[in-house]
């Protein structure tokens, strides 16, 4: 035994091993760590409202109180919200779609003067902060009757997000030419080749902008904070806020920790999904930003 | 593509590049309207509502430099410019270590390495409005999960949220957990740095810090710029957490300069100065970028310089 604990500390191979050991051992407690929040989260979610507010809490409740995420459900109206946030996480998904990778076939494919100097600019943008824009863009749909409606979410997502042109951009950079000049010689526009040639070809980045999208518009808050007002109108991310009562201490922890749990299940079920799209598409603006 | 050019064939180049260039404009068109009306049209009108008073009942009224002149006179303010730089100082690098640290324990290829990964980009899918709000409850003074885990080793933890000292401290512990993203992008550079490099360095001599500081920090020095670039853009437009966590408090503690921004332009309707701080913001954010891409030739390493060497 002990010579066997030399070794691992003596030989080279020996040392490699300690050092994985070493790491995993770090690795874990800070997954711990991450992980510690979310059962922390579920285990509030599931008690009764007399046992949240003890020291020391049970980290597991004794008897667990599933039926206060149907409470939560209804005291919150939580189908309204849901059918809100998933009205317009299908638009701006749609349109996000379509625009980066429409725009990013002229910016790849067909040449015209200014092309590149608009392409810089809008990767300049990409940089901007937001609340340069916000104030006049809040009047404008203001003065035109959008506020309290969808379409100041939806409607800008038709026409183009920067970083995703520039992902689409660079992926249609890397597809061979041959199959669109076949097309060409055969009397196809450019409006079909895009369709039936460029589009079958992007699965990758479509899905790597779908998964970004949902997340960035799902999790959004501060867009339907300020625009929508009705309280019928507001997706989970604002009504979740109206749900924590008083400032100091929300009266009702194990119903709010249950809407927020209920709240975080689609990100984590479209991650476990679609991890690899996630990390790709990370990959890609890591190496070529 | 395949014409040799006479003077009548020139001209009917002429005619085709035309018609691409068209169909350029009509695929580029979303982007360009997008560009125009929700950009750049919008940059100058706020320009223009900066030096101007403004609250939707009455016309906007030009006021000259007064709302600047207001802003430099405004405690909170200056307030907020200091919650904002205190937080992008510490949050930023502590963060950009922290994540280069996690990415250089997993870049390795060992069992359970992919679900590790995945764990410790979680934070990053499901950051918004209900992890603040489980913020929140984690750091809740009394019976929060900190403050339970301090006692369990004998400390007594503050009351985290409600103390002006401790509320930002816990904004940027919200902010490390949150280092998923930071990470896999530094795991992709490390991923990028060929194997033979470090295998001839430890033929060399070369040991682990060595190895390190010589081959993977140059190599993956341009990742790092892209993350100090994001980093720090991201860092001075914090917004959601300020406002669900603490709401700017205690005594102000935690105003950062989107939730000044926010409350000048939606509470008070004080549209004019709300511009005049995104102005002020913009130059800022404007002046530090700048002054990190001056910076990066001093120490950000391109693949292209290497193979001209």
């Amino acid at each position: 035994m002990m010579t066997a604990i030399a070794r691992l500390f003596r030989t080279r191979t020996g040392q490699a091993r300690l050092g994985s050991i070493a790491t995993m051992v770090v690795l874990l407690i800070g997954a711990v760590f991450i992980l510690i929040p979310f059962f922390w989260m579920i285990s509030t979610s599931l008690k009764k409202a007399g046992d949240v507010y003890i020291a020391p809490p049970q980290w597991i409740p004794a008897d667990p109180q599933w039926e206060n995420y149907v409470t939560a459900v209804t005291r919150l109206n939580y189908g309204v919200h849901a059918t809100n946030t998933a009205i317009i996480v299908v638009f701006v998904m749609i349109g996000t779609l379509f625009s980066s990778s429409f725009a990013a076939y002229g910016f790849s494919r067909l040449r015209a003067p200014g092309r590149d100097a608009i392409f810089m600019v809008l990767l300049g943008t990409m940089m901007l902060p937001g609340a340069v824009t916000l104030v006049p863009t809040y009047l404008m749909f203001n003065s035109i009757g959008w506020v309290n409606t969808f379409l100041p979410m939806i409607v800008p997502a038709f026409f183009g997000n920067a970083f995703f042109v520039f992902l689409t951009r660079q992926f249609y950079i890397t597809i061979p030419k041959e199959l669109e000049e076949s097309a060409m010689m055969d009397g196809a526009t450019v409006y079909q080749i895009w369709w039936y040639i460029m589009l079958p070809l992007s699965g990758p980045i479509l899905a790597t902008i779908a998964v970004f999208t949902f997340v960035a518009t799902y999790n959004d808050f501060f867009t339907p904070l300020i625009y929508i007002s009705d309280e019928s109108k507001r997706t989970i991310a604002v009504a979740l806020t109206y749900f924590q009562g008083s400032p100091r201490i929300g009266p009702q922890m194990h119903l709010l920790m249950a809407a927020v749990t209920m709240s975080i299940v689609p990100p984590i079920l479209l991650f476990i999904a679609a991890q690899r799209y996630f990390v790709r598409g990370i990959v890609m603006t890591g190496i070529k930003g | 593509m395949v014409q040799k050019s006479g003077t009548i064939d020139a001209r009917r180049l002429g005619k085709r590049e035309r018609r691409e260039a068209m169909h350029a404009y009509v695929f580029m068109s979303p982007v360009i309207i997008g560009l125009l009306v929700f950009t750049l049209g919008p940059i100058i009108v706020s320009l223009f509502l900066s030096f101007s008073n403004y609250n939707l009942l009455n016309d906007p009224k030009w006021i000259g430099v007064d709302n600047y002149v207001k802003m430099y006179g405004e405690r909170l303010f200056w307030q907020s410019l200091r919650v904002s730089a205190i937080y992008s100082i510490v949050s930023v690098p502590l963060g950009m270590t922290i994540a280069l640290f996690l990415a250089l324990l997993l870049n390795r290829t060992m069992r359970g390495i992919y679900t590790l990964r995945a764990i410790y980009y979680l934070p990053t899918v499901i950051s918004g409005v209900g992890v603040a709000m489980l913020w929140r409850w984690i750091f809740n003074g009394q019976y929060g999960v900190i403050n339970t885990l301090l006692r369990n080793v004998g400390v007594k933890g503050p009351n985290w949220l409600l103390d002006e000292n401790y509320a930002l401290i816990a904004l940027i512990i919200t902010s490390v957990w949150g280092v998923g993203g930071t990470m896999l992008i530094f795991l992709a550079g490390l991923q990028g740095i060929p194997v033979e490099i470090n295998e001839a360095a430890e033929i060399d001599g070369a040991g682990k810090w060595g190895q390190f500081r010589y081959i993977t920090l140059p190599m993956i020095s341009h990742v790092t710029f892209f993350n100090l670039v994001l980093g720090i853009i991201g860092a001075l437009q914090v917004f959601t957490d300020a406002y669900v966590i603490t709401n700017g408090g205690p005594n102000n503690a935690t105003l950062f300069i989107a939730v000044y921004l926010y409350r000048h332009a939606f509470q008070f309707l004080n549209f004019g100065y709300a511009a005049a701080l995104a102005w002020v913001l913009f130059i800022i954010v404007m002046v530090l970028t700048l002054l990190v891409f001056r910076s990066s030739p001093l120490w950000v390493f391109y693949e292209q310089e290497r193979q001209e060497k």
